[in-house]
């Protein structure tokens, strides 16, 4: 005779691989024309960067040491959203949410140390008006910047369903896609950080 | 546990894929970021073709071990979508690239 944990764990796990996969394709599909956005915001990047008009290029401007800090907290962000996926799908509701706040957290300081440079860079005279090289910086990094801060407010209400109403078959679909829009966040930041600090200093 | 066991057949992952794919990206990270700011090689053309490599590379390891994008589980819809839009943007930014390249050496010489 079973008791009824294992009944309810053998129904939850049914119920949530019943879930098609329906909405976590979709959202790739989602993904995917947003691979397209920035490889065109690259592309015009790629166009425009030796445009300095008198002005900075990459060498002049880019701190590399404080890039690879940037670089290593989102990295480390896309790993603990894994791990907060490992425990969403074993059921462990608190853990998971640990690993959450810390992803939350690790984006956070990702983009406050984004916005500090953009700050930095602006009161230099080195906005986006002052050549096109800069434009598409900012146009680059600031599309990817702002990707991010989305993602953290997705996060902050996911992380709010998920304590009014548990581990259920809707909020784990809804973090599903989150952590798909979140590893893409980190992958598009691998070619951000080669194509534009790594060859911005070369 | 039942469910423990299935994870790595249904797209979830284990915690060892992602460590995996966690140290190599560091790996991966740090070897592009040496050999630029150390100046590690002399040749240019070696050290872009070395750092974008890297950068396939890492791409490649964060689609396997986080984001689970194998050719494993039957007709994969992610995967074949993924390569679809590898293709287009290979494409769009290709060409965009080749237009503006030629458009500049065109009108001014």
């Amino acid at each position: 005779m079973m008791n009824n944990t294992l009944n309810d764990n053998i129904h939850s796990h049914v119920a949530h691989h019943e879930d098609d996969g329906k909405a976590s394709f979709g959202f790739w599909l989602y993904i995917m024309s947003d691979c397209i956005l920035f490889g065109m915001i690259f592309a015009v990047y790629g166009v425009l960067h030796t445009e300095t008009f008198g002005g900075p290029s990459g060498r002049e401007i880019f701190n590399m040491p404080y890039v690879l800090v940037e670089t290593f907290i989102l990295l480390i962000s896309s790993f603990t959203y894994g791990l907060a996926m490992l425990d969403v799908h074993a059921y462990k509701k608190n853990r998971a949410m640990i690993w959450l706040l810390v992803t939350f957290l690790l984006g956070l300081s990702f983009v406050i140390l984004e916005v500090n440079e953009f700050v930095h860079l602006v009161n230099e005279g080195n906005g986006w008006q002052r050549s096109a090289f800069l434009a598409s910086f900012f146009t680059l990094v600031g599309t990817h910047g702002l990707h991010v801060t989305v993602g953290l407010v997705w996060m902050i209400n996911l992380m709010a369903q998920v304590i009014k109403y548990g581990l259920t078959v809707t909020t784990i679909k809804k973090l599903s896609c989150l952590s798909l829009f979140w590893h893409f966040l980190d992958i598009v930041w691998i070619f951000v950080f080669t194509t534009v600090y790594l060859m911005g200093v070369m | 546990m039942m469910h423990q066991s299935e994870t790595r057949t249904n797209g979830h992952g284990s915690l060892t894929s992602y460590i995996i794919g966690f140290i190599l990206s560091i790996l991966f990270t740090v070897a592009a970021y040496a050999a630029v700011v150390y100046h590690l090689f002399d040749n240019h053309a070696v050290v872009v073709s070395f750092i974008v490599g890297l950068a396939i590379l890492q791409l490649l390891v964060q689609l396997i071990f986080f984001l689970h994008l194998t050719s494993s589980s039957g007709p994969n819809w992610n995967l074949q979508s993924f390569i679809f839009t590898v293709i287009i943007v290979g494409i769009l930014v290709g060409g965009n690239i080749w237009i503006m390249i030629s458009l500049g050496y065109n009108m001014t010489m």
